[in-house]
């Protein structure tokens, strides 16, 4: 790549925890080739400099919760060639989207002192609902070897490598003995996207879901079998209702067992 | 080779494992890990599952104590011989940009000289029908070769059978009669704890000679035989593989596809787990300057949706078309394309589904379907 032409990377934050920018951040060796192959235009987290877009890619950290960011995401969208969502807040709607099954108005009221200064939409909703997205990266955070392997991928034009298989799979590869099996622990893993690397499980945990739905997801079977492991309808709901509450397929498995 | 068989005391396993050690082996076996038995390198005797034994069911998988100090008083576990023959996860090459052109980084793939310590009947066959995909034919994989031809195996007779087993129905147990290079039966008789050796190849008879072992007595032997007889009427599953490959190519539409389908996950745990399953995929990854490229091979499953992807989508959307695609690959077209069937009744898909799929269970509700639909005739 001629020096002269280094692609411009801008990095945007919505509602979110900035979790994903600092998984970003995290890549320490990575980021040095990360700086050196790109020009990291736009990146308020790690530094004040700002240069002018158009933008080659750009990440997008963060839900849309306000009628302001709701505009915003569109000059971000007119501003970048390629636009990536980064972090289940992005492609999901985050653990903020737990609104979305309640009334915004309530909370609002409760929580401050004057609520006419609150401008708030009633659903935290993820990106894709509001511009066209190039790719979807999933974790609540975002794994930072797949982080590295999609702009990779952007910068080298070729299909990032980010299965959407489960977690199951990860966790088979590393040789950790299944804890729904072995111990009787719930676990998401056979409904969750791979990406973490399976780490829960290697900790005797059961998956939270922090990486979403995975393809094909069957949420009802899986729930069938949670309730013969003891779980009751109540924690059923609270399971599919973490980071990717609003993703549909949990969303629905959620409701289902809430309108029991 | 002789038919001769010998006894090792059990306090003297631990100088089979050094006579192993001694002769460059490194020794991977059976021991507790994370609630289970898993294999790994085992150096010392005391590395062994001493007084565990497993309790299997459809999806279900406990560690119990035994009343006694039994090295290998259970069956198998999650992991199987597999994932030292063919790696989970392997870097085929690497390359790295050279002006206009690039170069070929050697790859030493280097693996140790494993000496597997209790590989099961099942497990042995297992082995044997992967040496006939990876290591028969016109096209022959050198990594899992190389790693092959190195291996030092000492089997071990079961004497008791897990709740999911089915090695008698697939002809491929209790008893070790095949590519051994010692096979052991574990007998625990009151006070008394030995191993009753028989020796398969000239390689097992050298190490013999490294171990204190004396002859066996006809006693010694049929004890050993009988106790493997035990574990045969024990199988824990049985599956009536009855003329299984025209039963199922008759049956690609029946219904019950569909019903398994409504439970199954499609996790890919079956395919995983089995000691047969061989599907991978590769990856090519690149540097972030593009300079260097590495390709890497990576366990993949017919479970999954990239798997059966070309142009357009994937061929086998639905989760019923995977599900009887892994089937029916391992019970019927399996004797189609390698001669053998592709199951050795091992149950480890039985045990590690995570909704407790059960192949022997599915394969009686569709014979079973088909005698009524007879009777009704
Ligand atoms: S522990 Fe969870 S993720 Fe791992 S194999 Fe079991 S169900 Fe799947
Ligand atoms: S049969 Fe069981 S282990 Fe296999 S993919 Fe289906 S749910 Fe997963
Ligand atoms: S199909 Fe199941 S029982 Fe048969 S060899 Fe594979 S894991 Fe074992």
């Amino acid at each position: 790549m001629p020096k002269a032409k280094r692609p411009k990377i801008a990095v945007w934050k919505f509602a979110s925890c900035d979790g994903c920018q600092l998984s970003l951040l995290d890549c320490e060796d990575e980021l040095l080739a990360v700086a050196g192959a790109v020009d990291i235009a736009y990146f308020l987290e790690a530094s004040r400099a700002v240069v002018k877009g158009p933008y080659d890619i750009s990440l997008v950290e963060g839900s849309i919760t306000t009628p302001h960011d709701a505009e915003r995401i569109q000059e971000v969208r007119r501003v970048s060639t390629f636009l990536i969502t980064i972090g289940a807040c992005a492609t999901a709607g985050g653990i903020q989207a737990l609104r979305n099954f309640k009334d915004v108005k309530e909370f609002i009221s409760i929580v401050y002192a004057k609520p006419e200064y609150i401008s708030t939409l009633d659903k935290s909703t993820p990106i894709a609902d509001h511009v066209k997205v190039d790719f979807e990266l999933r974790g609540c955070p975002v794994n930072k070897y797949q982080l590295i392997e999609v702009i990779n991928a952007f910068l080298n034009r070729r299909k990032p490598n980010v299965p959407t298989y489960s977690v199951c799979v990860e966790c088979k590869r590393r040789g950790t003995p299944c804890v729904m099996v072995a111990r009787g622990t719930p676990c998401l893993g056979p409904v969750t996207q791979a990406g973490c690397g399976a780490i829960c499980p290697a900790y005797h945990r059961g998956c939270y879901g922090c990486f979403g739905p995975k393809e094909t997801p069957n949420t009802v079977s899986l729930s069938a079998w949670w309730r013969k492991l003891g779980v009751n309808d109540h924690d059923l709901v609270r399971a599919f209702r973490g980071f990717n509450a609003y993703a549909e397929p949990f969303r629905k498995e959620s409701e289902r067992y809430e309108q029991r | 080779m002789s038919d001769e068989q010998f006894i090792i005391e059990g306090t003297d396993f631990q100088k089979l494992l050094d006579a192993l050690r001694q002769q460059g082996y490194t020794t991977v076996g059976p021991t507790v890990r994370d609630g289970a038995i898993v294999y790994d390198e085992i150096a010392s005797v005391k590395d062994l599952p001493i007084g565990w034994t497993d309790e299997q069911d459809g999806g279900r998988y406990r560690l119990q104590k035994r009343n006694d100090q039994a090295l290998f008083g259970y069956v198998v576990g999650p992991h199987s011989w597999k994932k030292f023959l063919h790696p989970p996860v392997l870097s085929l090459w690497k390359a790295r940009k050279n002006g206009k052109s690039f170069e070929i980084l050697p790859n030493r793939n280097d693996s140790p000289r494993y000496a597997f310590i209790g590989v099961r009947s099942c497990e042995l066959h297992a082995i044997f029908i992967q040496d006939r995909v990876f290591t028969n034919g016109k096209f022959i994989d050198p990594h899992y070769q190389a790693r092959r031809q190195k291996v030092f195996i000492v089997a071990v007779n079961c004497v008791q059978a897990g709740g999911t087993c089915f090695c008698v129905s697939m002809k491929t147990g209790p008893k070790a009669t095949l590519g051994f290079d010692l096979a052991l039966t574990e007998i625990i008789d009151g006070q008394k704890h030995y191993f009753v050796v028989e020796v398969g190849t000239e390689k097992g008879a050298e190490i013999i000679q490294r171990v204190p072992a004396k002859p066996a007595q006809p006693n010694d032997i049929q004890i050993a035989e009988e106790r493997i007889a035990r574990a045969a009427q024990q199988m824990g599953r049985h599956l009536d593989t009855t003329d299984i490959k025209n039963l199922l190519y008759r049956n690609l539409e029946h219904p019950r596809w569909d019903e398994v389908a409504t439970r199954c996950l499609n996790c890919a745990n079956c395919t995983m787990v089995c000691p047969t399953c061989f599907c991978t995929t590769v990856e090519d990854v690149t540097d972030l300057t593009g300079t260097e490229a590495e390709r890497v091979r990576k366990w993949d499953s017919c479970f999954t949706m990239d798997f059966s992807y070309i142009h357009g989508g994937s061929v086998r959307a639905s989760a019923k078309s995977r599900y009887r695609q892994w089937l029916t690959h391992k019970l019927a077209s399996w004797i189609d394309q390698f001669g053998t069937s592709g199951c050795v009744g091992c149950g480890r898909c039985i045990t590690w589904c995570p909704v407790a799929i059960d192949i022997t269970e599915e394969v009686r509700a569709i014979r079973e379907s088909e005698q009524v639909s007879k009777k009704g005739e």
